[in-house]
């Protein structure tokens, strides 16, 4: 039990309070997703793990949980990416340079990178998903001799809903980092590979033992792409995947992220598959393989 | 602290009401049409103590339904806790069922990261509880959970003897409202004497409601059978989601977070409401998937939430028997029935409507006609 007088000091802040923070840079990036470059009030880290999230705040609106999709190697600023689909991210899409919102967190466990120093990695990403694998690509780029081989693997629906395009052709030019991707519905400029993400996997070269597999999409893609890690051998807890819920507070207290015991917004949004196999339920029929009531 | 129990003549219970009344706010149960609510007490003659669970647990004066978290406005950007100073205030005559719901809320809202409204409103409550020598009704599961005897949590606990109450002093908090008063007097051995055969009868009206001990209910309910158990099905076929069994728990504390603008649309308050895990939204995401889709996956949730996921989290088990949920459920799910079946799936054939060895009639009912039998 924590002291009286620490607890009461404690009782006079609250977890609740977003910090005050400014956009210093605003851009549609497709149809529907908008990229903000933030900066907390006094310049200050936001200190996240690449994976980890943080509540936006537009008071009036509300908050909603969203990823960081800068590395933490980025210093004095942050970056997130929002699709517009409810209230309070279609309030914040029509924010532009100079505007406030507020912040809160950073929030959950991000991707295990101490644990994947010296391995290759693999990076497979579903639509949106890479957004948070951003972050994650960032680090690594920035700590490059710090790990093996490293593949990404990006699927989209369209080649219309093309995340960080420019990023992404400079992904392609290093040599030391190889990229590839597909879509689901070819347009006619399309030049590249046509079919789901998972048509990706049985190409790629890899050591099993020696390799994490990081893979972030919508629920539907996770069975298939875990199904075709395993067959490459991949040790259950060296996929790493993360997972979206309903979330309100960030804190393990409001209930809405809460698979069987476990508050995504604390111990996750990130898990290895060895814990996610253990759900017996309750995750959509993509995330883990158990029967459905 | 120097004396450990007090006696209270009956007399003298009015006159340390309104003598508890200006120490700071007090709240009792009454008596409302045929049932029983947590209000404030402006006559001390209000005061049922002879009562059945209330309606809502006395958790609304510590979890509001409604309650402040920031005061916002949007330019210039300001963001600051709500609220600031919070009285002290007395809940009189709980129940020692509801008093192990305010533990488990203190388990959860000191959990880091620390709840700081929750917080701030236990620093300023003061606990008098009140110990039941009658059954409640054949919902109530409070023997089971080890909880129709007192098991700390409290300031000062009641016990009606008869012609005088004797009060067990457990804190100093509590102590500061008995000791300076000369008609509350230090209790003598034949008392405790008295007390000691209060509990032993009590001991031989009060059996287990659940036909398993505790631990057999947590192990069967992490068996891997369980969670797919055709009980759930049962459940979620008439369960009509109405979330009542969720609103008057004690021990739930789901909740969403709302901003309400003023006329101003500049500044505003964010709150915290109750929101319920039966709700069919509440595991809903914004591109459509629901992680809770059916009733059945989500009452699955509700009891998982009571007799096994807080046991391994906080070794704590989360139902404290008061029986409201099922008192309150229209569609008769009531959760002893649920349990047995849980535990022992032949329970599970002649389930329906089927509440067995409880008192037909509310024992309390007979004196007051408080509580009717549906
Ligand atoms: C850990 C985590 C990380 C996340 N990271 C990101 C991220 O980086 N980027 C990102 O964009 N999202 C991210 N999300 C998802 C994001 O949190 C949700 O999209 C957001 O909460 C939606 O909030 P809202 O207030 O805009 O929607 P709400 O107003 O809450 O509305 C959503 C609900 O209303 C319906 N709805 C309302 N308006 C529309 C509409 N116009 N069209 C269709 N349906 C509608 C939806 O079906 C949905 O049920 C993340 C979620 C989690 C849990
Ligand atoms: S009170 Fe009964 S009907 Fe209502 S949500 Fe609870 S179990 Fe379902
Ligand atoms: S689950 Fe039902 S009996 Fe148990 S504490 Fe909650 S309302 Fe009371
Ligand atoms: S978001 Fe509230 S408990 Fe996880």
């Amino acid at each position: 039990m924590i002291d009286k007088a620490i607890l009461l000091e404690k009782m006079k802040t609250s977890p609740y309070k977003p910090m005050k923070a400014r956009i210093i840079e605003a851009k549609m990036v497709t149809e529907n997703e908008k990229f903000f470059k933030i900066e907390l009030e006094g310049k200050i880290n936001l200190s996240h793990e690449p994976g980890q999230f943080v509540m936006v705040s537009i008071f009036g609106f509300g908050e909603a949980p969203i990823s960081v999709c800068s590395s933490p190697t980025d210093k004095g600023f942050f970056d997130l990416t929002v699709r517009n689909v409810g209230m309070l991210t279609n309030a914040l899409h029509k924010l532009n340079e100079g505007d406030i919102v507020g912040i809160r967190g950073p929030f959950g466990r991000g991707f295990p990178v101490d644990n994947m120093f010296g391995y290759d990695i693999v990076i497979v990403a579903g639509g949106l998903g890479i957004v948070p694998l951003r972050s994650l690509i960032r680090y690594i780029m920035h700590n490059r001799n710090d790990f093996g081989d490293v593949q990404i693997l990006l699927g989209c629906r369209t080649p219309r809903e093309f995340l960080f395009k420019e990023e992404t052709k400079e992904w392609m030019r290093r040599t030391e980092i190889k990229f590839k991707c597909t879509v689901d519905r070819a347009d006619p400029d399309w030049k590249g590979n046509v079919g789901l993400v998972t048509s990706l996997i049985p190409g790629v070269d890899i050591n099993p033992v020696k390799t994490y597999a990081v893979v972030v999409g919508p629920p539907v893609m996770y069975k298939f792409v875990i199904l075709k890690l395993l067959e490459k051998a991949i040790p259950d807890h060296q996929i790493i995947v993360s997972l979206e819920r309903r979330m309100r507070c960030g804190l393990g207290k409001c209930g809405h992220c809460q698979i069987e015991g476990i508050y995504v917004c604390q111990s996750g949004p990130v898990f290895n598959y060895a814990q996610l196999k253990d759900f017996r339920g309750e995750c959509h029929e993509g995330e883990c393989y158990e029967k459905k009531i | 602290m120097k004396v450990k129990y007090a006696i209270l003549e009956k007399q003298d219970l009015y006159r340390w009401v309104e003598y508890l009344k200006i120490k700071a706010r007090l709240y009792a149960p009454k008596k409302k049409e045929n049932l029983f609510v947590f209000g404030p007490v402006k006559n001390a003659d209000e005061i049922c103590l002879d009562y059945i669970p209330t309606i809502l647990p006395p958790k609304k004066y510590y979890f509001p339904q409604k309650e402040k978290l920031l005061e916002f406005s949007i330019k210039p950007f300001k963001s600051e806790k709500a609220i600031k100073e919070f009285e002290e205030y007395i809940l009189f005559g709980v129940h020692t069922c509801d008093i192990a719901g305010i533990q488990c809320l203190d388990v959860v809202f000191r959990e880091y990261p620390e709840d700081p409204n929750y917080l701030n409103r236990k620093e300023k409550m003061t606990i008098i509880g009140i110990e039941c020598f009658k059954y409640c009704d054949k919902y109530a599961n409070c023997t089971s959970m080890g909880n129709n005897v007192p098991r700390g949590g409290y300031d000062l606990m009641m016990v009606d003897l008869g012609q005088n109450f004797i009060i067990h002093i457990n804190s100093e908090k509590g102590e500061r409202l008995v000791v300076e008063l000369d008609y509350i007097k230090e209790a003598k051995p034949q008392d405790l004497a008295k007390l000691e055969n209060f509990r032993n009868e009590k001991k031989k009206m009060f059996r287990e409601e659940l036909n398993a001990p505790l631990p057999e209910v947590y192990k069967a309910f992490s068996e891997y059978e369980s969670f797919h158990s055709e009980v759930w099905n049962d459940v979620g076929r008439r369960c009509v989601a109405c979330g009542n069994c969720t609103a008057v728990c004690p021990t739930c504390y789901c909740f969403d977070i709302v901003d309400e603008l003023e006329l101003t649309l500049n500044d505003g308050l964010r709150y915290r409401i109750w929101n319920y895990c039966q709700m069919d939204d509440f595991a809903k995401v914004a591109t459509g998937e629901d992680f809770r889709k059916g009733r059945n996956s989500r009452q699955r949730h509700r009891y998982y939430r009571k007799f096994k996921y807080p046991v391994d989290k906080y070794n704590r088990y989360f139902c404290i028997g008061c029986g409201r949920c099922s008192r309150t459920c229209m569609a008769d799910i009531i959760l002893i029935e649920t349990v047995d079946s849980i535990v022992d799936p032949a329970n599970a054939q002649n389930y329906k409507g089927l509440i067995k060895n409880m008192p037909e009639v509310c024992q309390i009912t007979q004196d007051t006609g408080a509580c009717d039998d549906r």
